[in-house]
């Protein structure tokens, strides 16, 4: 197989060498970057990162990456946010205060519920709410590993798949168009996560 | 609830697995990234890679080795063992490890939890503490459990916590290598200390330890010999979790 050519924002926030792995072993060609004119032209685009939301987004601000995330997704490139990146697609997040996201998906971040332990960390199955293609191949609650202390309150037409928390469900996979986040680290989820980046790479775009 | 984690740990020297690694079908038993990936075949949810040389040299084929682990490994792994200070744990996780584990630094520069934290985020940060039974109770040791620290355990956990570390590898010094079981008595004492996750380690060797350790409160169990000697299979160990209504991963058959 040929291998897939996907552009990797570099928001400048840990992390972002095992993505590329991850993403390399699914048959990935990987070209990182901080250049929005790199991310504008790309068809295919992952936003990782681990850290803080505020941080994150006021790297991609001054970079510019935002308005060229934005415009990508106008013209109808595939975008998968992982963890960080999945809550930088978001209209807003309350970590540390109050701070605009990238708008592509609706719903804003909030913190994790309290009365359970967090950070969130561990192997947990999620459960889809539709079909999606992110998830083909997958069994119907497909093992996932997470690790995060805050989450997307997502719209529910864009939920695509929830986890377990506590005694409530919370968002794990988003969908609008071709904008897609997961809120897991699927680098880090043993075949289930090599199967849902393999679902992206073969996306149409 | 995340599901219990069964964390193999692999100890290593020079870039080489040490400690009793017995098995047939590996073209080199001694490579850390051959054994990873088929622990993570097996079932693995996390690995642990202990540092267990005290040279210079040996800390440069570690950065090595957790390189070339992070380049095949598909599910977490945490590197302990001689972790010093900020700079080390730093190039470590810049290698690839997805949590480092810190021991003796930790004991003498608490604010280093701290540091790490604010800089890579409390679920990198893992506190390991190696526990011994005295008469004052269960005692912090440190430098491989050659001194006492002259700290109570629960006063200890909850200080790193507080401190910023995310997650508790918790060894039974009086249990380790016997294959008596995890000590479940110092779980029990440690659990309501700490809301982050807690790893037993130190005696455990039968699907039945890792099942009371869960009932312990443990969040993840961690062993070494058993699954180098292939005494026990993964699955088994799971096996024995779910059927007790303790939530694993297991792969479904379809």
């Amino acid at each position: 197989m040929q291998p897939v050519k996907v552009v990797v924002v570099d928001s400048g926030v840990g992390n972002l060498p095992n993505a590329v792995r991850g993403l390399e072993r699914a048959g990935a060609a990987v070209t990182v970057t901080d250049r929005p004119e790199v991310v504008v032209s790309a068809r295919r685009i992952v936003l990782p990162g681990v850290g803080a939301f505020p941080a994150a987004m006021g790297r991609l601000r001054t970079l510019e990456l935002d308005v060229a995330l934005r415009r990508a997704a106008g013209a109808g490139a595939a975008i998968l946010g992982i963890c960080l990146g999945h809550q930088l697609l978001f209209e807003a997040s309350e970590e540390h205060g109050h701070t605009r996201g990238l708008g592509l998906l609706r719903g804003q971040v909030v913190r994790l519920p309290e009365g359970e332990r967090v950070p969130h960390m561990g192997w947990c199955r999620v459960e889809p709410r539709r079909d999606d293609p992110l998830l083909r191949g997958l069994a119907s609650g497909p093992w996932m590993y997470f690790v995060h202390s805050f989450v997307a309150i997502a719209d529910p037409e864009e939920e695509v798949a929830t986890v377990p928390f506590g005694n409530t469900h919370v968002c794990a996979v988003a969908r609008r168009g071709r904008v897609c986040g997961v809120q897991f680290h699927p680098e880090k989820s043993g075949e289930d996560g090599a199967v849902l980046l393999r679902n992206f790479l073969s996306e149409d775009v | 609830m995340p599901a219990f984690r069964i964390v193999p740990c692999l100890d290593v020297r020079a870039g080489r697995v040490v400690k009793g690694v017995n098995f047939r079908h590996l073209r080199d038993s001694g490579d850390p990234a051959e054994l990873a990936v088929r622990y993570r075949n097996e079932g693995a949810d996390e690995l642990v890679l202990l540092d267990v040389a005290a040279t210079l040299e040996g800390r440069l084929a570690m950065l090595e080795t957790v390189r070339r682990v992070a380049e095949v490994l598909d599910i977490p792994f945490t590197v302990g063992g001689g972790v010093r200070g900020e700079e080390d744990a730093a190039a470590l996780l810049a290698a690839g490890a997805d949590k480092v584990a810190l021991n003796t630094a930790a004991v003498t520069d608490p604010p280093l939890l701290t540091r790490l934290a604010e800089r890579f985020g409390s679920q990198c940060v893992v506190l390991a503490v190696d526990v011994r039974r005295g008469p004052a109770g269960f005692q912090v040791t440190t430098h491989a459990a050659g001194r006492l620290a002259g700290l109570e355990v629960c006063e200890w956990v909850a200080r790193a916590e507080a401190l910023g570390a995310g997650e508790i590898l918790l060894t039974s010094v009086d249990r380790d290598g016997t294959g008596r079981g995890f000590d479940e008595e110092l779980l029990a004492t440690v659990r309501p200390a700490v809301t982050v996750p807690i790893v037993a380690s130190g005696g455990g060797e039968t699907p039945a330890h890792f099942v009371a350790a869960a009932q312990a409160g443990a969040d993840a169990g961690l062993a070494a010999t058993i699954f180098h000697q292939a005494r026990v299979r993964i699955e088994e160990i799971k096996r024995a979790l779910a059927a007790a209504g303790i939530p694993v991963r297991l792969e479904e058959r379809t």
